[in-house]
C-alpha cells in the first residue's frame, strides 16, 4: 500500500463542496484546511484505493504470495484461479462483519445475564414486556417468574448460540416459514454463530476451500449467523436493558454541540456504556462537579450508532454519521470523545493532539495508540461512567476557541418494529394491515430501505439524498438505519413535515394519516435486523405473498464502506431482498481482460437471485440505482398481482382543506367561519 | 388521523375522561362504592369495559380502576410542528373515550338520569302485539328516550342480521341541517333496512329533536333508536357492537382485539357525524374506528382516506352544501349511498314502486286507528291471503287486478272485505313452497311504510294510514308489492306472479272457501311431515357469519333455534339457492332413534362445526345437544332437583329457578358451544313430538315462562292431549308463582307434575 501512494501522482484535491452537500461539514472542511489539518477526505484524495484489491484481484493468504491475477488464465502459486480468490476475499469480509456484530450482541448477552444477577452496577431490566413476549417466543417459561428469572434463562439461551455446535441459531425461527424451509433445503441455516465464522476463516486458509460457488454458500450462512444470530441478539437485548425505541423529538449535525457546556461525544456501536453516560451526565454530582469548572452541565452527543441507540431512546442529539468523527474535534468544542468499538478512525489521536480533546477508549478490545484507556466494566458500569465524565469535565479549562457550525436539524427517531406495529393500530388493534393495505393500493409503491455508511470516496450524504429524496417523489416509502439515517436526519427527512410537502401524494397521505416522517429511522447497524423483521411481519400480515423476496421492497447500501456493510448485504439477500450497494463490487474484476474475474460477481446476481430469491449488485451511479429500485418494485407489485402504481389516484385526504377554509375566511366573522365549516346549522 | 383530528380527538379524550373521573368522586361519595351499577336487562355488565377489559363490573366501587385504564391510554396532543406519530395515541384515546363515556353513563343509571328523559315523548312499541290498538307497555316507560339496547333487542335483531336482511347499523350523531334533511336520512337508511342509534346534538338540538317533531316513530319496531341527546350516548351502539360480538360470536369478555377484528369483519356499521363535529365527537368517532367503523360527516372535516384499521377509508367529508341534488331527498340519498360504500355494506333491496317509502324497517311501524284510512280485518271485515301453484301459461306476470269496490268507497277509518290471492308459476316451483312463499305476504306488505299487516293465512288485519292514502297508496299497491318482492327474493323459483285482490263480498266469500280448503291441505300435508318420512335434513348455516362454529341442523319436526327457518323453508331455499346456506343432509344410516342420531347427521356435524363438535343428538338435550348461535327464541335448561327442565323465552326478563335471567343463560347456550343440560331453541320445537323425546318429551318441562304459555295456549292444548294428560300445562310453573329452585319443588309436588315420577334424567 505504501509504495502504491507514492507511485501514484497526486491527486486534485476535492473543495468542501465537493466533498459533502452537508453545510455544517463544508465549514468544517474548510477550517481544516485553513488550520492545514487532514482529515479522511483528503486522505481519500491524496491515496488512490488499490486497482488491483480494489476488485479482489489479489490473494495474500500465505507466504508463497501475495498473488496479484491481473491476466487472463494466470492462477496464483497454488494454482487458486481468480473466482477462487475473490470468493475467498468476499467471504472474508462476510465473516469479520459478523463477527463485529455477533460480538457486540455477545457483549450485550453477557450484561443481561449480569443485569439478571444482579451484578451490573446501574442497570435494570426496561421493557420487561419485550422481555417476555421474546423470551416465550423461545419457549421459555414466563407465566409467574420474576423478569430477572427470565431473563437469567434467556442469557444463557442467547449466550449458548454462540458457541453452539449443532443445531439451529434459535432467532432463525422468527423468519416466515417458507424462508425456513429454503434455508434448510439448502443447508444453510447457522448452527452457531463462532462455528460459522470459524469456518469462513478455515476454508479460506491456504488450501481448503476453492470452489466459488461453495465458499459463497458458506458465505450466506455466516452472514445469517449475524442477521439473523448476533446482530439479531444485540437488538433484542438492547431493548430489553435499555427500552424498545419509540418516537421522541431528536436534533442531529454538529450544532448540536454546546458553547456553554462540557461536549462530551460518543463514537462507536455499542450502548452499554453511552447508556450509562446518559444516566450519569443528568447525576446531580455530575451537573455540581461541571458546574464547579465553570460549565452549564455535560452535554452529550453521538457520533455513527452510538448515536443512533441513545438517539432513538433518550432523544439524545447526534453530532453526525461516521465522516464527522474528526469534525467533531476540529470544533475545538468537545471535552472528550469516547469511543468503544468499530468504525473509529485511528486519526483521531493524532488530530486530537492539537485541541484539547480527550481520546477515551473504552472496550477491552480496541485501544489506540496514544489514547487514553479507561476500560468499561458493565459490573461497575455507573463508577466508571462518572470517571470518564469527570475526566472530560476536567478537560473543560483547556478548551481554547471553539468552531462550532451553526447547522442542526430537528428529526423523530425511534421506529422499532414493536412501535410500528402500535402506531399503525394502537394498543388493541396493532398490525400492520394498514402498511399493508397502502402498498396494496398503490399508496405506497413499495419500501427501500437505505442503509449503511458513509465513504470519503463518494460525495459525502449525497447518494442517500438522491436516492432518498428520489424514491420518496415516488410513493416509496423509506427506512433507515445507521449513517444512512443520519444522513437523511441532516436533510429534514425525518420529520413529519417532510411527509407533506417532499413525497408524492399517496405517500402523503400514508404520512399525515398516521403522523410518521415519510423515512423511518429504525436504529443502528445491527438493527437492520428490525427490517427483516418488519418484512416478516408485513408476509404474516397477508396480501404481499407469502415470503420475503415477494414482497415489493429493495435493500441500498448507496455510501458503504465497512465489511459489516457486506455481512448485511449478504443476509438480506439470503432472506430474499433485492440489495444494491454504491460503487464498485470489491470482488468483481475486468470482465474484457480477465473473463473469470466476474463469476463471483455474476453468480452474486444470477445465482444468488435464483437459490433465495434476492440478489446483490453493485453501482456507481446513484439515478440508475433508483430506476432499478423503481423497476423492480414494480415488478413486483405486478408478479402479485396489485394495481399498477398510478399517482393521480391519491392525495385527496388530509388536513389541507381545513387550511384552505382558513385562508378563504380570513377576516370573516365567527359565524361566516362556522358556516363555512359546518354548513348551516339547524335553527330551532 | 389527520393531526387535526388527532388533536381535537386527544383533547376530547382528556376532557372526557377527566369528567368521568369527576363524576364518580362524587357518585362514589354520594352513594358509596357498594352501591350496584347495571345497564338493564343484559347479562354483560358494562359492555365495552367488559370487552375491551373483561372486567364484570357491578359496583361503583369497581370503577375507579377502569377509569385509571381509561387515563393510562390518553396522550398529549401533537406538536404544531416536529410532531411524533398520533394515529395509534389516536385510537387508544378514543378507546379512552369510549370507556370514559360507558362509565358516565353507568353513574346516570344510577342516579336515574338514564334512560334520558324527554317530556312527551313516546318510544314506537315493542315486538308482540296481536292489535295495532293494544298499548303492551312493551315500548317503556312514556317521556324517557331509549338508553341502553337490552339483550332481548339484541338477540331478536340477531337473524336478521345474521342473514342480510339488516344489513348493518347507523350510529349517527349530532342534528341535520333541516328537519326535512333528518326525515330524509332516516328515511333512506330505513329503505336499505339498516338500523339507526340516534344520539348527540348540535348546539342543543338533536335529530332526535328533528325526527319527534316531524313524527317519525323512534324505537326498536322502526330500526330507529333514540340513545339519548347527547354523544356520550353513542357509546350504546358500541355496547351494542360489542355484545354482537360476545352473543353470536362465542367470544369472551377480555378478548379485546377479537372483538374489535370480529366487528370490523363482519358488522357492518358506521358512524355518520351530522352538522358540527366537536372534540368530544372526534374521540368517540375515534373510539368508532377501533372496531372498524368508519366516520362519514355532512359538514367539512379532514378526511383520512387510506385503509386499514378500517376495511375502506376511515373518515369521509361529504359537506351537504355541495351534495349534488335537487332536494334534501336525493341528497339523503346521495349521502346514505355514500355511507354504504364506504363501510362497504352489501344491500339487498328491491326496487318497489310504491309511492311511500319501502323498506323492513318499516316493518314494525303501527298504524293507530286515529291515523287509520281504512283496514281490511280485524272486527268489522274479513281479510284474507292466499299463494298458490300455477302452471306456466295460466300467469299473466305483473298483473294486478283488483275485483271490486276500490279503496275510495271506504269510509274514513272504516272497513271493508278483502281478499289476495297470489297466483305464481316456475319451472322450479313445488307446492311444499306454497306455504313457505304465503308466510313472506306478512313481511312484504308491513316493508310500506304506513301500512300494517298482522296475522296471516284467513285471519289477517291490514291497515292502511291516512298518510300513505294521502300520497296515492292504492290496493293495487299490494300487488306491486308482492310483484316485486317475490321476483327479487324468490327469482330462482318463481319466474310469473300474479296478483289479484279481491274486493267484492260475495267473490271474497267464494275465494276464501277455496284458500280454506287450501289451509286444511296444507296442514294435513304437515301433519304427515315427521323426520321419519323424509331421508334428507337440512343444514343451516346462515349464522356463521357471525357464529362461525355453529350449525343447525333443521328436521321437519324441529326448526331452526331462531323460529325464522322450518324444514320447508330450508328445502326452498336450497332450490333458490343450491350453494347457498341451507345444504341437505342425507340421514343414510339410522344409527340411534332414540336420541336421534343418523350416520349423515354425525359426519355433518363435525364438517359444519369445523370439528369443534364430535356429534349432535336430534332430540336429547342430556347427549351432544345442538349448539346455538344465539338468536335462539327460547332456551332450554335442565333443573336436576326437579328432574326436569326449565324453558325461558327470551321476552321474559325476570329470574328464574336456575338463579339467572335469560341474558345471563343465554352467555352459557351461544357461541356454538356444546353444553350439555343447555339448549337454545326455536319456540315451535317446544310442541314438536321430537322435543327432546330422547329424555322423556315434553313432560319433562316443570318451568316455563308465561309468556310462551300464552302465546302458544294452542298449540300446548295439543300436546297435554297428546301426552294423555289435559291439566298437563297447569302443572308446569311460570315466574308469577315460582322464581328459585327452593319454591319449584314444592310447588310441583302440590301440582303433581309428572316429572317427579320419571325416571331420572341423568
Amino acid at each position: 500500500m505504501a509504495d502504491e501512494e507514492t507511485r501514484t501522482p497526486r491527486r486534485k484535491r476535492r473543495t468542501p463542496e465537493e466533498a459533502s452537500i452537508d453545510p455544517a461539514v463544508r465549514e468544517m472542511l474548510a477550517c481544516a484546511d485553513l488550520m492545514g489539518l487532514g482529515t479522511a477526505f483528503s486522505r481519500a484524495d491524496a491515496l488512490a484505493p488499490c486497482n488491483i484489491g480494489a476488485v479482489g484481484m489479489c490473494c495474500s493468504l500465505c507466504a508463497m504470495g501475495p498473488c496479484r491475477l491481473t491476466k487472463e488464465g494466470i492462477t496464483g502459486v497454488c494454482g487458486a484461479t481468480i473466482d477462487t480468490i475473490q470468493a475467498r476475499n468476499f467471504i472474508r469480509s462476510v465473516a469479520a462483519g459478523s463477527a463485529a456484530h455477533s460480538d457486540h450482541g455477545r457483549d450485550l448477552a453477557f450484561t443481561l445475564k449480569a443485569v439478571a444477577n444482579g451484578e451490573a452496577e446501574g442497570y435494570s431490566i426496561r421493557d420487561v414486556a419485550k422481555l417476555r413476549t421474546v423470551a416465550a417466543e423461545y419457549g421459555i417459561a414466563v407465566k409467574g417468574r420474576t423478569p430477572e428469572e427470565i431473563a437469567n434463562d434467556l442469557a444463557d439461551l442467547y449466550i449458548a448460540q454462540f458457541g453452539q455446535q449443532r443445531g439451529t441459531v434459535a432467532p432463525v425461527v422468527r423468519a416466515p416459514k417458507k424462508r425456513q424451509n429454503l434455508w434448510n433445503e439448502l443447508g444453510v441455516v447457522p448452527r452457531g454463530v463462532d462455528r460459522e465464522v470459524v469456518e469462513a476463516l478455515h476454508r479460506t486458509h491456504m488450501g481448503d476451500d476453492q470452489d466459488h460457488v461453495h465458499l459463497l454458500h458458506h458465505a450466506v450462512r455466516t452472514a445469517l449467523a449475524d442477521g439473523w444470530g448476533g446482530s439479531m441478539i444485540a437488538t433484542d437485548v438492547s431493548d430489553i436493558l435499555f427500552g424498545t425505541p419509540a418516537p421522541v423529538l431528536g436534533e442531529a449535525n454538529l450544532g448540536v454541540l454546546k458553547d456553554d457546556m462540557v461536549n462530551v461525544v460518543v463514537h462507536g456501536h455499542e450502548p452499554t456504556l453511552s447508556q450509562m453516560l446518559v444516566a450519569a451526565s443528568q447525576d446531580p454530582e455530575i451537573v455540581a462537579y461541571a458546574k464547579a469548572a465553570g460549565a452549564g452541565g455535560v452535554s452529550l452527543s453521538g457520533i455513527c450508532c452510538t448515536a443512533n441507540e441513545i438517539l432513538m431512546r433518550q432523544g439524545i442529539p447526534a453530532a453526525g454519521n461516521f465522516l464527522q468523527q474528526e469534525l467533531a474535534i476540529l470544533t475545538g468544542a468537545v471535552e472528550a470523545m469516547v469511543v468503544d468499538v468499530q468504525c473509529i478512525m485511528q486519526a483521531l489521536v493524532v488530530l486530537a493532539e492539537g485541541f484539547h480533546t480527550k481520546i477515551i477508549t473504552t472496550s477491552p478490545k480496541v485501544k489506540l495508540k496514544g489514547a487514553t484507556h479507561i476500560e468499561f466494566d458493565e459490573h461497575r458500569a455507573l463508577t466508571i461512567a462518572k470517571d470518564i465524565l469527570k475526566a472530560a469535565i476536567d478537560n473543560y479549562p483547556n478548551r481554547g476557541e471553539t468552531r462550532i457550525p451553526a447547522y442542526k436539524n430537528s428529526l423523530i427517531p425511534g421506529f422499532s418494529h414493536e412501535y410500528i406495529n402500535y402506531m399503525l393500530g394502537g394498543s388493541y388493534r396493532a398490525s400492520f394491515r394498514p402498511l399493508n393495505d397502502a402498498i396494496m393500493a398503490g399508496r405506497i409503491r413499495g419500501v427501500a430501505a437505505i442503509v449503511g455508511c458513509t465513504n470519503p470516496r463518494i460525495q459525502h450524504d449525497s447518494s442517500h439524498a438522491a436516492i432518498t429524496e428520489a424514491l420518496l417523489k415516488q410513493d416509496v416509502l423509506v427506512v433507515e438505519t445507521g449513517c444512512s439515517a443520519i444522513a437523511s436526519a441532516k436533510l429534514g427527512f425525518l420529520l413529519g413535515d417532510a411527509g407533506l410537502d417532499r413525497v408524492g401524494p399517496g405517500l402523503r397521505e400514508v404520512c399525515e394519516t398516521v403522523g410518521i416522517p415519510p423515512v423511518l429511522h429504525m436504529g443502528s447497524c445491527v438493527d437492520n435486523t428490525r427490517i427483516l423483521t418488519v418484512l416478516t411481519q408485513m408476509v404474516a400480515e397477508g396480501g404481499l405473498g407469502d415470503d420475503i423476496d415477494q414482497v415489493p421492497a429493495v435493500g441500498l447500501a448507496p455510501e458503504w464502506m465497512s465489511e459489516k456493510a457486506l455481512s448485511i448485504a449478504t443476509y438480506c439477500v439470503a432472506s430474499g431482498a433485492y440489495v444494491m450497494m454504491g460503487g464498485h463490487n470489491p470482488v468483481e474484476g475486468r470482465g474484457d481482460t480477465v473473463p473469470d474475474s466476474v463469476l463471483v460477481s455474476d453468480y452474486m446476481r444470477g445465482g444468488w437471485e435464483e437459490a433465495y430469491g434476492g440478489k446483490l449488485e453493485f453501482l456507481d451511479d446513484p439515478q440508475e440505482m433508483i430506476r432499478r429500485a423503481l423497476a423492480h418494485i414494480d415488478a413486483k407489485r405486478e408478479a402479485l398481482g396489485l394495481p399498477k402504481y398510478d399517482p393521480t389516484l391519491f392525495g385527496r385526504s388530509g388536513d389541507a382543506r381545513l387550511g384552505e377554509i382558513e385562508e378563504e375566511t380570513r377576516g370573516a366573522s365567527l359565524e361566516e367561519r362556522q358556516a363555512a365549516l359546518y354548513g348551516q346549522v339547524a335553527a330551532r | 388521523m389527520s393531526r387535526y383530528i388527532a388533536t381535537r380527538a386527544i383533547r376530547g379524550a382528556n376532557a372526557l375522561v377527566s369528567e368521568a373521573e369527576a363524576m364518580l368522586e362524587q357518585a362514589l361519595g354520594e352513594r358509596g362504592p357498594e352501591t350496584p351499577v347495571a345497564f338493564p336487562n343484559t347479562a354483560y355488565y358494562l359492555p365495552v369495559i367488559f370487552g375491551m377489559m373483561g372486567k364484570e363490573i357491578g359496583q361503583l366501587g369497581e370503577l375507579p380502576g377502569i377509569l385509571a385504564h381509561a387515563r393510562s391510554l390518553l396522550h398529549p396532543t401533537p406538536s404544531e410542528e416536529h410532531w411524533t406519530p398520533y394515529l395509534g395515541e389516536t385510537l387508544d384515546s378514543g378507546m379512552a373515550t369510549l370507556i370514559a363515556a360507558e362509565v358516565i353513563e353507568a353513574i346516570r343509571y344510577v342516579y336515574g338520569l338514564q334512560p334520558e328523559s324527554m317530556p312527551g315523548f313516546k318510544l314506537a312499541g315493542g315486538t308482540a302485539f296481536t292489535s295495532p290498538d293494544s298499548d303492551g307497555g312493551d315500548g317503556g316507560p312514556d317521556g324517557h328516550l331509549n338508553g341502553a339496547i337490552d339483550d332481548i333487542q339484541l338477540r331478536s335483531w340477531g337473524i336478521q342480521l345474521v342473514d342480510g336482511r339488516m344489513p348493518g347499523f347507523a350510529a349517527i350523531v349530532g342534528c341535520a341541517r333541516s328537519n326535512e334533511a333528518a326525515v330524509q336520512i332516516v328515511r333512506q337508511l330505513q329503505q336499505r333496512n339498516i338500523l339507526c342509534f340516534l344520539s348527540g346534538n348540535v348546539n342543543g338540538r338533536s335529530i332526535i329533536d328533528q325526527l319527534a317533531e316531524e313524527g317519525v316513530e323512534l324505537g326498536y319496531d322502526t330500526y330507529t333508536v333514540p340513545f339519548g341527546r347527547d354523544t356520550i350516548s353513542a357509546i350504546y351502539a358500541l355496547g351494542f357492537a360489542t355484545r354482537s360480538a360476545l352473543t353470536f360470536g362465542g367470544l369472551k369478555g377480555g378478548q379485546a382485539r377479537e372483538i374489535l377484528t370480529y366487528n370490523k369483519d363482519r358488522v357492518f356499521a358506521f358512524v355518520l357525524a351530522l352538522g358540527e363535529v366537536d372534540d368530544l365527537k372526534y374521540s368517540a368517532a375515534a373510539g368508532a374506528i377501533n372496531f372498524g367503523f368508519p366516520v362519514i360527516a355532512d359538514t367539512v372535516i379532514p378526511q383520512i382516506l387510506p385503509t386499514g384499521v378500517t376495511t375502506y377509508e376511515h373518515v369521509v367529508s361529504m359537506p351537504w352544501n355541495e351534495i349534488e341534488g335537487a332536494d334534501d331527498s336525493e341528497k339523503a340519498k346521495r349521502l346514505v349511498q355514500k355511507c354504504i360504500e364506504v363501510r362497504g355494506v352489501k344491500i339487498r333491496m328491491a326496487d318497489v314502486p310504491v309511492p311511500v317509502p319501502y323498506g323492513s324497517a318499516f316493518e314494525g311501524e303501527v298504524v293507530r286507528k286515529a291515523d287509520m284510512r281504512a283496514e281490511f280485518g280485524g272486527r268489522g271485515s274479513r281479510c284474507f291471503e292466499h299463494l298458490k301453484m300455477a302452471k306456466l301459461d295460466d300467469v299473466t306476470d305483473g298483473k294486478i287486478e283488483v275485483v271490486g269496490p276500490d279503496l275510495s268507497t271506504v269510509e274514513d277509518q272504516g272497513s271493508m272485505d278483502m281478499g289476495i290471492v297470489v297466483e305464481v308459476a316456475g319451472r322450479k316451483m313445488e307446492q311444499d313452497f306454497e306455504p313457505v312463499l304465503e308466510r313472506q305476504i306478512h313481511y312484504f306488505v308491513n316493508g310500506a311504510s304506513g301500512i300494517q299487516h298482522i296475522g296471516q293465512r284467513d285471519i289477517t288485519w291490514i291497515r292502511i294510514s291516512k298518510k300513505a292514502a294521502d300520497v296515492g297508496f292504492s290496493l293495487e299497491d299490494f300487488g306491486k308489492i308482492l310483484h316485486a318482492r317475490f321476483h327479487s327474493d324468490f327469482g330462482a323459483i318463481v319466474d310469473k306472479v300474479q296478483v289479484t285482490i279481491f274486493t267484492d263480498p260475495a267473490l271474497v266469500e267464494g275465494r276464501l272457501a277455496e284458500a280454506r280448503r287450501a289451509y286444511d291441505f296444507r296442514n294435513r300435508r304437515l301433519a304427515d311431515l315427521t323426520d321419519d318420512a323424509v331421508d334428507e335434513f337440512y343444514s343451516c348455516t346462515l349464522c356463521q357469519s357471525f357464529a362461525p362454529n355453529h350449525v343447525c341442523i333443521v328436521s321437519p319436526e324441529r326448526l331452526g333455534l331462531c323460529g325464522a327457518y322450518n324444514w320447508l323453508d330450508c328445502k326452498a331455499s336450497f332450490s333458490i339457492n343450491p350453494t347457498g346456506p341451507n345444504q341437505p343432509i342425507r340421514l343414510g344410516r339410522k344409527l340411534d332413534a332414540v336420541s336421534g342420531y343418523w350416520e349423515g347427521t354425525k359426519d355433518y356435524a363435525r364438517i359444519g362445526s369445523h370439528g369443534v363438535v364430535e356429534e349432535v343428538a336430534m332430540y336429547s338435550i342430556m347427549q351432544n345437544p345442538m349448539t346455538a348461535c344465539g338468536c335462539f327464541e327460547c332456551i332450554v335448561m335442565v333443573i336436576p332437583e326437579a328432574n326436569g327442565v326449565m324453558v325461558v323465552s327470551r321476552e321474559d326478563t325476570s329470574m328464574t329457578p336456575a338463579g339467572m335471567t335469560f341474558s345471563t343463560l343465554a352467555g352459557m347456550a351461544g357461541g356454538g358451544i356444546q353444553t350439555p343440560g343447555v339448549m337454545g331453541v326455536g319456540k315451535y320445537y317446544l310442541i314438536s313430538p321430537k322435543f327432546i323425546s330422547a329424555d322423556g318429551g315434553f313432560k319433562r318441562v316443570v318451568w316455563m315462562s308465561s309468556v310462551l304459555k300464552e302465546a302458544m295456549a294452542r298449540e300446548l292444548e295439543v300436546v297435554a292431549e297428546r301426552a294423555g294428560d289435559a291439566e298437563l300445562i297447569e302443572r308446569i310453573a311460570d315466574e308469577r308463582s315460582v322464581t328459585s329452585v327452593d319454591e319449584l319443588l314444592p310447588w310441583l309436588e302440590a301440582h303433581a307434575h309428572p316429572a317427579l315420577a320419571m325416571d331420572p334424567i341423568f
